[in-house]
Protein backbone atom coordinates (compact mmCIF):
# COMPACT_ATOMS: atom_id res chain seq x y z
CA UNK A 1 0.00 0.00 0.00
CA UNK A 2 2.66 2.39 1.01
CA UNK A 3 4.69 1.65 -2.11
CA UNK A 4 1.89 2.33 -4.51
CA UNK A 5 0.99 5.53 -2.76
CA UNK A 6 4.56 6.67 -3.05
CA UNK A 7 4.67 5.69 -6.74
CA UNK A 8 1.59 7.66 -7.64
CA UNK A 9 2.66 10.74 -5.82
CA UNK A 10 6.26 10.92 -7.01
CA UNK A 11 6.90 11.52 -10.73
CA UNK A 12 8.52 8.64 -12.45
CA UNK A 13 12.09 8.69 -13.56
CA UNK A 14 12.94 10.02 -16.99
CA UNK A 15 15.59 7.41 -17.45
CA UNK A 16 14.37 4.07 -18.60
CA UNK A 17 16.54 0.99 -18.71
CA UNK A 18 16.24 -1.42 -21.58
CA UNK A 19 18.51 -4.42 -21.92
CA UNK A 20 18.36 -4.31 -25.72
CA UNK A 21 18.64 -1.25 -27.89
CA UNK A 22 15.30 0.10 -29.11
CA UNK A 23 14.86 1.34 -32.66
CA UNK A 24 13.84 4.94 -32.87
CA UNK A 25 12.68 6.61 -36.05
CA UNK A 26 12.18 10.26 -35.15
CA UNK A 27 10.94 11.24 -38.60
CA UNK A 28 7.85 9.10 -38.08
CA UNK A 29 7.90 9.58 -34.28
CA UNK A 30 8.12 5.81 -34.14
CA UNK A 31 9.79 3.64 -31.55
CA UNK A 32 9.89 -0.12 -31.82
CA UNK A 33 10.83 -2.09 -28.74
CA UNK A 34 12.23 -5.55 -29.43
CA UNK A 35 12.84 -6.38 -25.77
CA UNK A 36 11.37 -9.44 -24.22
CA UNK A 37 7.99 -9.17 -22.58
CA UNK A 38 7.81 -10.18 -18.94
CA UNK A 39 5.20 -12.79 -19.41
CA UNK A 40 4.59 -13.40 -15.71
CA UNK A 41 3.71 -9.85 -14.85
CA UNK A 42 1.72 -9.51 -18.06
CA UNK A 43 -0.40 -12.47 -17.07
CA UNK A 44 -0.76 -11.29 -13.49
CA UNK A 45 -1.84 -7.76 -14.31
CA UNK A 46 -2.06 -7.15 -18.01
CA UNK A 47 -3.53 -3.64 -17.89
CA UNK A 48 -1.01 -2.33 -15.43
CA UNK A 49 1.91 -3.93 -17.24
CA UNK A 50 0.92 -2.61 -20.65
CA UNK A 51 0.40 0.86 -19.28
CA UNK A 52 3.86 1.01 -17.72
CA UNK A 53 5.43 -0.45 -20.84
CA UNK A 54 3.77 2.18 -22.99
CA UNK A 55 4.78 4.98 -20.63
CA UNK A 56 8.41 3.83 -20.49
CA UNK A 57 8.68 3.58 -24.26
CA UNK A 58 7.02 6.97 -24.70
CA UNK A 59 9.57 8.33 -22.22
CA UNK A 60 12.37 6.85 -24.32
CA UNK A 61 11.00 8.47 -27.46
CA UNK A 62 10.64 11.84 -25.79
CA UNK A 63 14.18 11.56 -24.44
CA UNK A 64 15.37 11.08 -28.00
CA UNK A 65 13.44 14.11 -29.16
CA UNK A 66 15.00 16.22 -26.48
CA UNK A 67 18.40 15.26 -27.80
CA UNK A 68 17.67 17.06 -31.08
CA UNK A 69 18.76 20.69 -31.49
CA UNK A 70 15.86 22.97 -30.68
CA UNK A 71 15.13 26.65 -30.64
CA UNK A 72 12.66 28.89 -28.89
CA UNK A 73 10.27 31.03 -30.91
CA UNK A 74 7.82 33.15 -28.92
CA UNK A 75 7.93 30.87 -25.85
CA UNK A 76 7.43 27.82 -28.00
CA UNK A 77 10.09 25.16 -28.28
CA UNK A 78 10.58 24.08 -31.86
CA UNK A 79 12.67 21.29 -33.27
CA UNK A 80 13.10 19.90 -36.72
CA UNK A 81 12.60 16.17 -37.05
CA UNK A 82 15.08 14.27 -39.18
CA UNK A 83 14.12 12.35 -42.26
CA UNK A 84 12.10 9.21 -41.65
CA UNK A 85 14.12 6.00 -41.93
CA UNK A 86 11.42 3.39 -41.44
CA UNK A 87 9.86 2.34 -44.69
CA UNK A 88 6.13 2.18 -44.31
CA UNK A 89 4.25 -0.28 -46.55
CA UNK A 90 2.45 1.22 -49.53
CA UNK A 91 -1.07 2.40 -49.06
CA UNK A 92 -2.28 1.38 -52.52
CA UNK A 93 -1.64 -1.96 -54.19
CA UNK A 94 1.24 -2.07 -56.63
CA UNK A 95 0.18 -1.14 -60.15
CA UNK A 96 -0.45 -4.02 -62.49
CA UNK A 97 1.63 -4.53 -65.60
CA UNK A 98 0.13 -3.00 -68.73
CA UNK A 99 -1.64 -5.41 -71.03
CA UNK A 100 0.47 -6.03 -74.08
CA UNK A 101 -0.89 -4.97 -77.42
CA UNK A 102 -1.38 -7.61 -80.04
CA UNK A 103 1.90 -6.75 -81.75
CA UNK A 104 3.79 -6.60 -78.46
CA UNK A 105 2.58 -9.99 -77.39
CA UNK A 106 3.42 -11.39 -80.82
CA UNK A 107 6.89 -9.82 -80.74
CA UNK A 108 7.48 -11.21 -77.28
CA UNK A 109 6.49 -14.65 -78.42
CA UNK A 110 8.78 -14.46 -81.45
CA UNK A 111 11.59 -12.78 -79.56
CA UNK A 112 11.50 -9.67 -81.72
CA UNK A 113 13.19 -6.71 -80.04
CA UNK A 114 12.90 -3.09 -81.01
CA UNK A 115 15.88 -1.72 -82.87
CA UNK A 116 16.79 1.88 -82.41
CA UNK A 117 16.44 3.74 -85.67
CA UNK A 118 17.85 7.12 -86.52
CA UNK A 119 15.39 9.93 -86.79
CA UNK A 120 16.83 11.23 -90.06
CA UNK A 121 17.48 9.15 -93.14
CA UNK A 122 19.49 10.08 -96.19
CA UNK A 123 17.34 10.42 -99.27
CA UNK A 124 19.20 9.70 -102.45
CA UNK A 125 16.60 11.36 -104.63
CA UNK A 126 16.59 14.76 -103.06
CA UNK A 127 20.15 14.43 -101.70
CA UNK A 128 19.05 15.51 -98.29
CA UNK A 129 18.57 14.21 -94.78
CA UNK A 130 14.84 13.81 -94.32
CA UNK A 131 12.94 12.78 -91.22
CA UNK A 132 11.85 9.16 -91.13
CA UNK A 133 8.46 10.13 -89.74
CA UNK A 134 6.63 12.94 -88.05
CA UNK A 135 7.39 16.65 -88.25
CA UNK A 136 8.31 17.85 -91.75
CA UNK A 137 8.05 14.37 -93.18
CA UNK A 138 5.11 15.46 -95.33
CA UNK A 139 7.05 18.37 -96.72
CA UNK A 140 9.90 16.09 -97.67
CA UNK A 141 7.49 13.70 -99.33
CA UNK A 142 5.88 16.48 -101.31
CA UNK A 143 9.28 17.62 -102.50
CA UNK A 144 10.15 14.11 -103.53
CA UNK A 145 6.86 13.12 -105.16
CA UNK A 146 6.20 16.17 -107.32
CA UNK A 147 5.60 13.72 -110.13
CA UNK A 148 4.33 10.12 -109.99
CA UNK A 149 4.78 7.29 -112.41
CA UNK A 150 1.67 5.61 -113.82
CA UNK A 151 2.12 1.85 -113.57
CA UNK A 152 1.43 -0.15 -116.69
CA UNK A 153 -1.33 -2.27 -115.21
CA UNK A 154 -3.67 0.55 -114.11
CA UNK A 155 -6.11 2.87 -115.75
CA UNK A 156 -3.96 5.71 -117.18
CA UNK A 157 -6.62 8.30 -116.36
CA UNK A 158 -6.55 7.46 -112.66
CA UNK A 159 -5.15 10.14 -110.42
CA UNK A 160 -2.08 8.57 -108.82
CA UNK A 161 -1.81 11.27 -106.18
CA UNK A 162 -5.33 10.63 -105.04
CA UNK A 163 -4.67 6.94 -105.03
CA UNK A 164 -1.65 7.42 -102.87
CA UNK A 165 -3.43 9.60 -100.35
CA UNK A 166 -6.30 7.12 -100.23
CA UNK A 167 -3.92 4.31 -99.44
CA UNK A 168 -2.41 6.41 -96.71
CA UNK A 169 -5.81 7.18 -95.22
CA UNK A 170 -6.59 3.48 -95.32
CA UNK A 171 -3.42 2.68 -93.41
CA UNK A 172 -4.15 5.35 -90.84
CA UNK A 173 -7.67 4.12 -90.24
CA UNK A 174 -6.50 0.55 -89.98
CA UNK A 175 -4.00 1.58 -87.39
CA UNK A 176 -6.66 3.47 -85.50
CA UNK A 177 -8.88 0.42 -85.53
CA UNK A 178 -6.06 -1.71 -84.20
CA UNK A 179 -5.31 0.84 -81.52
CA UNK A 180 -8.90 0.86 -80.38
CA UNK A 181 -9.02 -2.90 -80.43
CA UNK A 182 -5.95 -3.07 -78.25
CA UNK A 183 -7.51 -0.53 -75.92
CA UNK A 184 -10.71 -2.53 -75.69
CA UNK A 185 -8.76 -5.71 -75.10
CA UNK A 186 -6.74 -4.10 -72.31
CA UNK A 187 -9.86 -2.77 -70.61
CA UNK A 188 -11.80 -5.94 -71.34
CA UNK A 189 -14.59 -4.06 -73.04
CA UNK A 190 -16.98 -5.88 -75.30
CA UNK A 191 -16.87 -4.14 -78.64
CA UNK A 192 -20.38 -3.56 -79.93
CA UNK A 193 -20.95 -5.67 -82.97
CA UNK A 194 -18.33 -8.16 -81.91
CA UNK A 195 -16.29 -9.13 -84.89
CA UNK A 196 -18.55 -7.39 -87.33
CA UNK A 197 -15.66 -5.62 -88.91
CA UNK A 198 -13.19 -8.15 -90.04
CA UNK A 199 -9.86 -6.82 -91.10
CA UNK A 200 -8.54 -10.28 -91.78
CA UNK A 201 -7.50 -11.32 -95.19
CA UNK A 202 -9.26 -14.64 -94.98
CA UNK A 203 -12.05 -14.50 -92.41
CA UNK A 204 -13.45 -17.84 -91.37
CA UNK A 205 -16.95 -19.02 -92.24
CA UNK A 206 -18.19 -18.19 -88.77
CA UNK A 207 -16.66 -14.72 -88.84
CA UNK A 208 -18.22 -13.98 -92.20
CA UNK A 209 -21.54 -15.24 -90.90
CA UNK A 210 -21.32 -12.92 -87.94
CA UNK A 211 -20.25 -10.03 -90.12
CA UNK A 212 -23.28 -10.54 -92.33
CA UNK A 213 -25.57 -10.47 -89.34
CA UNK A 214 -23.98 -7.35 -87.93
CA UNK A 215 -24.20 -5.61 -91.28
CA UNK A 216 -27.83 -6.60 -91.61
CA UNK A 217 -28.70 -5.14 -88.26
CA UNK A 218 -26.98 -1.87 -89.03
CA UNK A 219 -30.09 -0.21 -90.40
CA UNK A 220 -32.49 2.28 -88.89
CA UNK A 221 -35.02 -0.48 -88.30
CA UNK A 222 -32.39 -2.84 -86.87
CA UNK A 223 -32.55 -5.13 -89.84
CA UNK A 224 -36.26 -5.78 -89.58
CA UNK A 225 -36.91 -5.37 -93.27
CA UNK A 226 -33.74 -6.88 -94.60
CA UNK A 227 -34.15 -9.60 -97.16
CA UNK A 228 -33.06 -13.04 -96.11
CA UNK A 229 -30.77 -15.34 -97.95
CA UNK A 230 -32.22 -18.68 -98.97
CA UNK A 231 -31.66 -21.17 -96.15
CA UNK A 232 -30.17 -18.53 -93.96
CA UNK A 233 -29.64 -19.80 -90.46
CA UNK A 234 -30.29 -17.60 -87.45
CA UNK A 235 -27.19 -16.55 -85.57
CA UNK A 236 -26.58 -18.59 -82.48
CA UNK A 237 -26.21 -17.05 -79.09
CA UNK A 238 -27.75 -13.71 -79.96
CA UNK A 239 -31.35 -14.47 -79.19
CA UNK A 240 -33.17 -14.56 -75.94
CA UNK A 241 -31.94 -16.84 -73.23
CA UNK A 242 -34.08 -19.88 -72.71
CA UNK A 243 -36.38 -19.62 -69.74
CA UNK A 244 -37.61 -22.76 -68.13
CA UNK A 245 -40.46 -23.27 -65.82
CA UNK A 246 -39.72 -23.79 -62.14
CA UNK A 247 -39.23 -27.33 -60.94
CA UNK A 248 -42.47 -27.52 -59.04
CA UNK A 249 -45.57 -26.39 -60.88
CA UNK A 250 -49.16 -26.78 -59.90
CA UNK A 251 -49.86 -30.43 -60.67
CA UNK A 252 -53.28 -29.92 -62.23
CA UNK A 253 -51.91 -27.16 -64.42
CA UNK A 254 -49.08 -29.36 -65.54
CA UNK A 255 -51.44 -32.24 -66.17
CA UNK A 256 -53.72 -30.11 -68.29
CA UNK A 257 -50.78 -28.82 -70.25
CA UNK A 258 -49.57 -32.32 -70.93
CA UNK A 259 -53.05 -33.40 -71.97
CA UNK A 260 -53.21 -30.44 -74.33
CA UNK A 261 -49.95 -31.42 -75.93
CA UNK A 262 -51.17 -34.99 -76.18
CA UNK A 263 -54.38 -33.89 -77.84
CA UNK A 264 -52.39 -31.93 -80.37
CA UNK A 265 -50.10 -34.89 -81.01
CA UNK A 266 -53.04 -37.22 -81.46
CA UNK A 267 -54.87 -34.84 -83.76
CA UNK A 268 -51.92 -34.84 -86.12
CA UNK A 269 -52.52 -38.46 -86.94
CA UNK A 270 -54.53 -38.81 -90.13
CA UNK A 271 -58.15 -39.64 -89.57
CA UNK A 272 -58.06 -42.29 -92.22
CA UNK A 273 -54.87 -44.23 -92.15
CA UNK A 274 -54.77 -45.73 -95.62
CA UNK A 275 -52.18 -48.33 -94.79
CA UNK A 276 -54.04 -49.64 -91.81
CA UNK A 277 -57.38 -49.52 -93.66
CA UNK A 278 -55.92 -51.58 -96.46
CA UNK A 279 -54.46 -53.96 -93.93
CA UNK A 280 -57.80 -54.39 -92.31
CA UNK A 281 -59.43 -55.06 -95.64
CA UNK A 282 -56.78 -57.62 -96.45
CA UNK A 283 -57.34 -59.16 -93.04
CA UNK A 284 -61.03 -59.51 -93.63
CA UNK A 285 -60.50 -61.05 -97.01
CA UNK A 286 -58.04 -63.55 -95.60
CA UNK A 287 -60.48 -64.40 -92.94
CA UNK A 288 -63.22 -65.05 -95.39
CA UNK A 289 -60.93 -67.26 -97.38
CA UNK A 290 -59.98 -69.30 -94.35
CA UNK A 291 -63.56 -69.52 -93.20
CA UNK A 292 -64.55 -70.81 -96.59
CA UNK A 293 -61.86 -73.44 -96.35
CA UNK A 294 -62.88 -74.55 -92.90
CA UNK A 295 -66.54 -74.56 -93.82
CA UNK A 296 -65.89 -77.37 -96.16
CA UNK A 297 -64.79 -79.47 -93.19
CA UNK A 298 -68.27 -79.72 -91.87
CA UNK A 299 -70.34 -78.56 -88.91
CA UNK A 300 -68.42 -80.58 -86.34
CA UNK A 301 -65.74 -78.04 -86.16
CA UNK A 302 -68.06 -75.20 -85.49
CA UNK A 303 -69.56 -76.88 -82.50
CA UNK A 304 -66.16 -77.64 -81.10
CA UNK A 305 -65.25 -74.04 -81.43
CA UNK A 306 -68.33 -73.04 -79.55
CA UNK A 307 -67.45 -75.13 -76.60
CA UNK A 308 -63.92 -74.02 -76.29
CA UNK A 309 -65.14 -70.49 -76.59
CA UNK A 310 -67.03 -70.86 -73.38
CA UNK A 311 -63.90 -72.13 -71.79
CA UNK A 312 -62.04 -69.05 -72.80
CA UNK A 313 -64.54 -66.82 -71.17
CA UNK A 314 -63.53 -68.09 -67.76
CA UNK A 315 -60.62 -65.67 -67.94
CA UNK A 316 -57.81 -67.90 -69.05
CA UNK A 317 -55.37 -66.06 -71.22
CA UNK A 318 -54.18 -67.52 -74.37
CA UNK A 319 -50.70 -68.73 -73.81
CA UNK A 320 -48.74 -70.97 -75.98
CA UNK A 321 -46.48 -73.17 -73.99
CA UNK A 322 -46.70 -76.00 -76.39
CA UNK A 323 -47.00 -73.88 -79.39
CA UNK A 324 -43.47 -73.07 -80.35
CA UNK A 325 -42.47 -76.69 -80.05
CA UNK A 326 -44.65 -77.32 -82.99
CA UNK A 327 -42.17 -76.13 -85.50
CA UNK A 328 -44.01 -75.88 -88.71
CA UNK A 329 -41.74 -74.52 -91.31
CA UNK A 330 -43.91 -71.96 -93.03
CA UNK A 331 -47.08 -70.10 -92.35
CA UNK A 332 -46.11 -70.97 -88.86
CA UNK A 333 -47.69 -70.65 -85.51
CA UNK A 334 -47.66 -66.86 -85.65
CA UNK A 335 -50.04 -66.96 -88.44
CA UNK A 336 -52.30 -69.50 -86.98
CA UNK A 337 -52.51 -67.66 -83.75
CA UNK A 338 -53.02 -64.44 -85.46
CA UNK A 339 -55.85 -65.66 -87.46
CA UNK A 340 -57.43 -67.15 -84.46
CA UNK A 341 -57.15 -64.02 -82.48
CA UNK A 342 -58.35 -61.66 -85.06
CA UNK A 343 -61.28 -63.85 -85.72
CA UNK A 344 -62.16 -63.90 -82.06
CA UNK A 345 -61.83 -60.22 -81.63
CA UNK A 346 -63.86 -59.35 -84.57
CA UNK A 347 -66.37 -62.07 -84.14
CA UNK A 348 -66.60 -62.24 -87.87
CA UNK A 349 -67.87 -65.39 -89.49
CA UNK A 350 -68.90 -68.59 -88.02
CA UNK A 351 -65.63 -70.23 -88.43
CA UNK A 352 -63.30 -67.42 -87.53
CA UNK A 353 -63.77 -67.84 -83.81
CA UNK A 354 -63.68 -71.52 -84.16
CA UNK A 355 -60.20 -71.51 -85.51
CA UNK A 356 -58.99 -69.26 -82.71
CA UNK A 357 -60.57 -71.34 -80.11
CA UNK A 358 -59.23 -74.48 -81.47
CA UNK A 359 -55.79 -73.04 -81.05
CA UNK A 360 -56.66 -72.39 -77.50
CA UNK A 361 -58.11 -75.62 -76.80
CA UNK A 362 -55.02 -77.28 -78.02
CA UNK A 363 -52.75 -75.28 -75.87
CA UNK A 364 -54.85 -75.67 -72.83
CA UNK A 365 -55.90 -79.19 -72.89
CA UNK A 366 -52.89 -80.73 -74.50
CA UNK A 367 -50.25 -81.72 -72.02
CA UNK A 368 -47.45 -81.35 -74.50
CA UNK A 369 -46.59 -80.74 -78.06
CA UNK A 370 -49.17 -83.12 -79.37
CA UNK A 371 -51.99 -81.08 -78.04
CA UNK A 372 -50.50 -77.92 -79.36
CA UNK A 373 -50.13 -79.39 -82.76
CA UNK A 374 -53.72 -80.32 -82.72
CA UNK A 375 -54.58 -76.79 -81.87
CA UNK A 376 -52.58 -75.53 -84.71
CA UNK A 377 -54.21 -77.82 -87.07
CA UNK A 378 -57.47 -76.30 -85.99
CA UNK A 379 -56.11 -72.93 -86.79
CA UNK A 380 -55.44 -74.00 -90.29
CA UNK A 381 -58.87 -75.36 -90.69
CA UNK A 382 -58.19 -78.83 -89.36
CA UNK A 383 -59.84 -80.52 -86.41
CA UNK A 384 -59.42 -78.51 -83.27
CA UNK A 385 -61.50 -81.06 -81.52
CA UNK A 386 -59.17 -83.77 -82.45
CA UNK A 387 -56.41 -82.10 -80.50
CA UNK A 388 -58.48 -81.78 -77.44
CA UNK A 389 -60.14 -85.10 -77.27
CA UNK B 1 -33.90 -30.90 -63.16
CA UNK B 2 -36.72 -29.04 -64.85
CA UNK B 3 -40.12 -29.65 -66.44
CA UNK B 4 -40.13 -30.35 -70.13
CA UNK B 5 -40.79 -27.48 -72.48
CA UNK B 6 -43.79 -27.71 -74.75
CA UNK B 7 -41.60 -28.68 -77.69
CA UNK B 8 -39.86 -31.38 -75.69
CA UNK B 9 -43.16 -32.70 -74.46
CA UNK B 10 -44.40 -32.91 -78.02
CA UNK B 11 -41.34 -34.81 -79.23
CA UNK B 12 -41.54 -37.13 -76.27
CA UNK B 13 -45.24 -37.83 -76.68
CA UNK B 14 -44.91 -38.37 -80.40
CA UNK B 15 -42.52 -41.18 -79.64
CA UNK B 16 -44.63 -42.59 -76.85
CA UNK B 17 -47.79 -42.51 -78.94
CA UNK B 18 -46.25 -45.02 -81.30
CA UNK B 19 -46.25 -47.58 -78.52
CA UNK B 20 -49.17 -46.86 -76.25
CA UNK B 21 -51.31 -44.46 -78.26
CA UNK B 22 -54.01 -42.71 -76.27
CA UNK B 23 -52.96 -44.58 -73.18
CA UNK B 24 -50.48 -41.82 -72.38
CA UNK B 25 -53.46 -40.26 -70.66
CA UNK B 26 -53.24 -42.99 -68.07
CA UNK B 27 -49.66 -41.99 -67.33
CA UNK B 28 -50.45 -38.30 -67.12
CA UNK B 29 -53.63 -38.58 -65.13
CA UNK B 30 -53.14 -41.15 -62.42
CA UNK B 31 -55.56 -41.91 -59.66
CA UNK B 32 -52.77 -42.65 -57.18
CA UNK B 33 -51.42 -39.14 -56.77
CA UNK B 34 -49.79 -36.78 -59.23
CA UNK B 35 -46.97 -37.99 -61.40
CA UNK B 36 -44.85 -35.82 -63.65
CA UNK B 37 -42.17 -35.83 -66.29
CA UNK B 38 -38.92 -34.13 -65.44
CA UNK B 39 -35.80 -33.55 -67.46
CA UNK B 40 -32.29 -33.83 -66.09
CA UNK B 41 -29.15 -34.14 -68.15
CA UNK B 42 -31.29 -34.59 -71.26
CA UNK B 43 -33.01 -37.59 -69.70
CA UNK B 44 -36.72 -37.70 -69.08
CA UNK B 45 -37.85 -39.15 -65.80
CA UNK B 46 -41.33 -40.24 -64.89
CA UNK B 47 -41.65 -39.65 -61.20
CA UNK B 48 -44.22 -39.07 -58.51
CA UNK B 49 -44.44 -35.45 -57.55
CA UNK B 50 -43.58 -36.19 -53.98
CA UNK B 51 -40.26 -37.77 -54.87
CA UNK B 52 -39.58 -35.06 -57.41
CA UNK B 53 -39.97 -32.39 -54.76
CA UNK B 54 -37.55 -34.19 -52.50
CA UNK B 55 -35.06 -34.70 -55.30
CA UNK B 56 -35.22 -30.97 -55.95
CA UNK B 57 -32.79 -30.57 -53.07
CA UNK B 58 -30.11 -32.49 -54.92
CA UNK B 59 -27.85 -30.48 -57.18
CA UNK B 60 -28.34 -31.12 -60.88
CA UNK B 61 -24.91 -32.54 -61.45
CA UNK B 62 -25.18 -34.86 -58.49
CA UNK B 63 -28.59 -36.19 -59.41
CA UNK B 64 -28.11 -39.48 -61.21
CA UNK B 65 -31.65 -40.74 -61.41
CA UNK B 66 -35.10 -40.44 -59.94
CA UNK B 67 -38.32 -42.23 -60.60
CA UNK B 68 -38.17 -44.10 -63.88
CA UNK B 69 -35.99 -42.99 -66.75
CA UNK B 70 -38.17 -43.01 -69.86
CA UNK B 71 -35.38 -42.20 -72.25
CA UNK B 72 -33.25 -39.36 -73.41
CA UNK B 73 -33.06 -36.58 -75.92
CA UNK B 74 -30.30 -37.00 -78.43
CA UNK B 75 -28.06 -34.14 -79.40
CA UNK B 76 -30.27 -33.52 -82.42
CA UNK B 77 -33.27 -33.31 -80.10
CA UNK B 78 -34.85 -36.58 -81.02
CA UNK B 79 -36.21 -38.76 -78.29
CA UNK B 80 -34.92 -42.23 -77.65
CA UNK B 81 -36.74 -44.56 -75.31
CA UNK B 82 -34.73 -46.54 -72.82
CA UNK B 83 -35.49 -50.08 -71.77
CA UNK B 84 -36.30 -48.75 -68.31
CA UNK B 85 -39.51 -47.37 -69.79
CA UNK B 86 -40.66 -50.88 -70.59
CA UNK B 87 -42.48 -51.18 -67.29
CA UNK B 88 -44.78 -48.37 -68.36
CA UNK B 89 -45.04 -49.29 -72.01
CA UNK B 90 -45.83 -52.99 -71.64
CA UNK B 91 -49.16 -52.76 -69.77
CA UNK B 92 -50.57 -50.21 -72.19
CA UNK B 93 -49.06 -51.52 -75.38
CA UNK B 94 -51.13 -51.44 -78.52
CA UNK B 95 -48.96 -53.50 -80.83
CA UNK B 96 -47.54 -56.72 -79.45
CA UNK B 97 -45.39 -59.50 -80.73
CA UNK B 98 -44.63 -62.76 -79.03
CA UNK B 99 -41.29 -64.42 -79.60
CA UNK B 100 -40.62 -68.10 -79.79
CA UNK B 101 -38.23 -69.31 -77.10
CA UNK B 102 -35.67 -70.06 -79.79
CA UNK B 103 -35.71 -66.43 -80.93
CA UNK B 104 -35.71 -64.88 -77.50
CA UNK B 105 -31.96 -65.01 -77.06
CA UNK B 106 -31.28 -63.46 -80.42
CA UNK B 107 -33.52 -60.57 -79.55
CA UNK B 108 -32.08 -60.16 -76.10
CA UNK B 109 -28.64 -59.88 -77.64
CA UNK B 110 -29.82 -56.87 -79.58
CA UNK B 111 -30.80 -58.37 -82.92
CA UNK B 112 -33.85 -57.72 -85.04
CA UNK B 113 -36.68 -60.22 -85.01
CA UNK B 114 -37.14 -62.46 -88.01
CA UNK B 115 -40.35 -63.98 -89.16
CA UNK B 116 -39.14 -67.41 -88.13
CA UNK B 117 -38.85 -66.23 -84.54
CA UNK B 118 -42.26 -64.69 -84.39
CA UNK B 119 -44.60 -66.69 -82.20
CA UNK B 120 -47.60 -64.52 -82.76
CA UNK B 121 -48.56 -60.95 -83.34
CA UNK B 122 -51.42 -58.82 -82.23
CA UNK B 123 -53.87 -57.83 -84.92
CA UNK B 124 -53.70 -54.70 -87.04
CA UNK B 125 -50.16 -53.75 -86.29
CA UNK B 126 -49.17 -51.19 -88.86
CA UNK B 127 -45.84 -50.90 -90.53
CA UNK B 128 -43.34 -48.93 -88.42
CA UNK B 129 -45.63 -48.94 -85.45
CA UNK B 130 -44.00 -49.43 -82.09
CA UNK B 131 -44.46 -52.91 -80.71
CA UNK B 132 -43.69 -54.51 -77.40
CA UNK B 133 -42.06 -57.91 -77.62
CA UNK B 134 -43.07 -60.64 -75.24
CA UNK B 135 -41.85 -64.12 -74.61
CA UNK B 136 -44.43 -66.83 -75.19
CA UNK B 137 -45.33 -66.78 -71.52
CA UNK B 138 -46.10 -63.07 -71.64
CA UNK B 139 -42.91 -61.70 -70.18
CA UNK B 140 -42.08 -58.36 -71.78
CA UNK B 141 -38.64 -58.59 -73.34
CA UNK B 142 -38.29 -55.21 -74.96
CA UNK B 143 -39.64 -53.12 -77.74
CA UNK B 144 -39.05 -52.37 -81.34
CA UNK B 145 -40.60 -51.10 -84.52
CA UNK B 146 -42.70 -53.32 -86.71
CA UNK B 147 -40.97 -53.76 -90.02
CA UNK B 148 -44.05 -55.33 -91.54
CA UNK B 149 -47.70 -54.92 -90.87
CA UNK B 150 -49.63 -57.87 -89.49
CA UNK B 151 -50.96 -58.94 -92.85
CA UNK B 152 -47.57 -58.54 -94.51
CA UNK B 153 -46.06 -60.71 -91.84
CA UNK B 154 -48.24 -63.55 -92.90
CA UNK B 155 -46.96 -63.66 -96.42
CA UNK B 156 -43.31 -63.04 -95.76
CA UNK B 157 -40.47 -65.55 -95.74
CA UNK B 158 -39.14 -66.91 -92.48
CA UNK B 159 -35.90 -64.98 -93.07
CA UNK B 160 -37.44 -61.53 -93.38
CA UNK B 161 -37.18 -59.09 -90.56
CA UNK B 162 -40.53 -58.37 -88.99
CA UNK B 163 -39.40 -56.14 -86.14
CA UNK B 164 -36.49 -53.75 -85.81
CA UNK B 165 -34.86 -54.02 -82.45
CA UNK B 166 -34.90 -50.89 -80.37
CA UNK B 167 -34.42 -51.89 -76.80
CA UNK B 168 -34.44 -55.09 -74.80
CA UNK B 169 -33.97 -56.17 -71.24
CA UNK B 170 -30.55 -57.52 -72.10
CA UNK B 171 -29.44 -53.90 -71.97
CA UNK B 172 -29.64 -54.05 -68.23
CA UNK B 173 -26.48 -56.10 -68.50
CA UNK B 174 -25.02 -54.89 -71.77
CA UNK B 175 -25.20 -51.18 -71.09
CA UNK B 176 -25.35 -51.25 -67.37
CA UNK B 177 -23.33 -48.09 -66.87
CA UNK B 178 -25.29 -45.88 -69.23
CA UNK B 179 -28.75 -46.79 -68.01
CA UNK B 180 -30.13 -44.70 -65.24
Amino acid sequence: MHDTMEEESTPKSTTVERPLHVDVDLGNLLLSDTNEIAVKSLRANPDEYLRTLARDNAQLLINEIWKLPFERVDDVIITKLPKATYILPREKPAPKAKTLTKWESYAKEKGITKRKKTKLVWDELVKKWVPRFGYKKVDAEAEKDWVLEVPGNVDPMEDQFERKSEAKAERVSKNELQRLRNLAKAKKVDIPGGSGLTSKEKPSKIELHQAVHVAKKATASLGKFQAKLPKEKPLKGTGKKRQFEPLVIDSTKEKNKNLDVLARVMSKKPKIDIASAVNKQVDIREMEKSSFRSKSHGPKQGSGGGRSGSKRSDGKRRSGPGKPTAGRPRTGDGEGMRRGRSGGARGGGRNGPATGRSAFGGAKSGPGGGGARGGRGGGRGGGGRRGRS
Amino acid sequence: MRPLTEEETRIFFEKLVKYIGENIKILIDRPDGPYCFRLNKERVFYVSEEIMKKAGNVARENLVSLGTCMGKFTKSKKFRLHVTALDYLAPYAQGKMWLKPSAEQQFLYGHNVMKSGLGRISESVDRYQGVILYSMNDLPLGFGTAAKSTSDCRHSDPGTIVCFHQSDIGEYIRSEDTLT
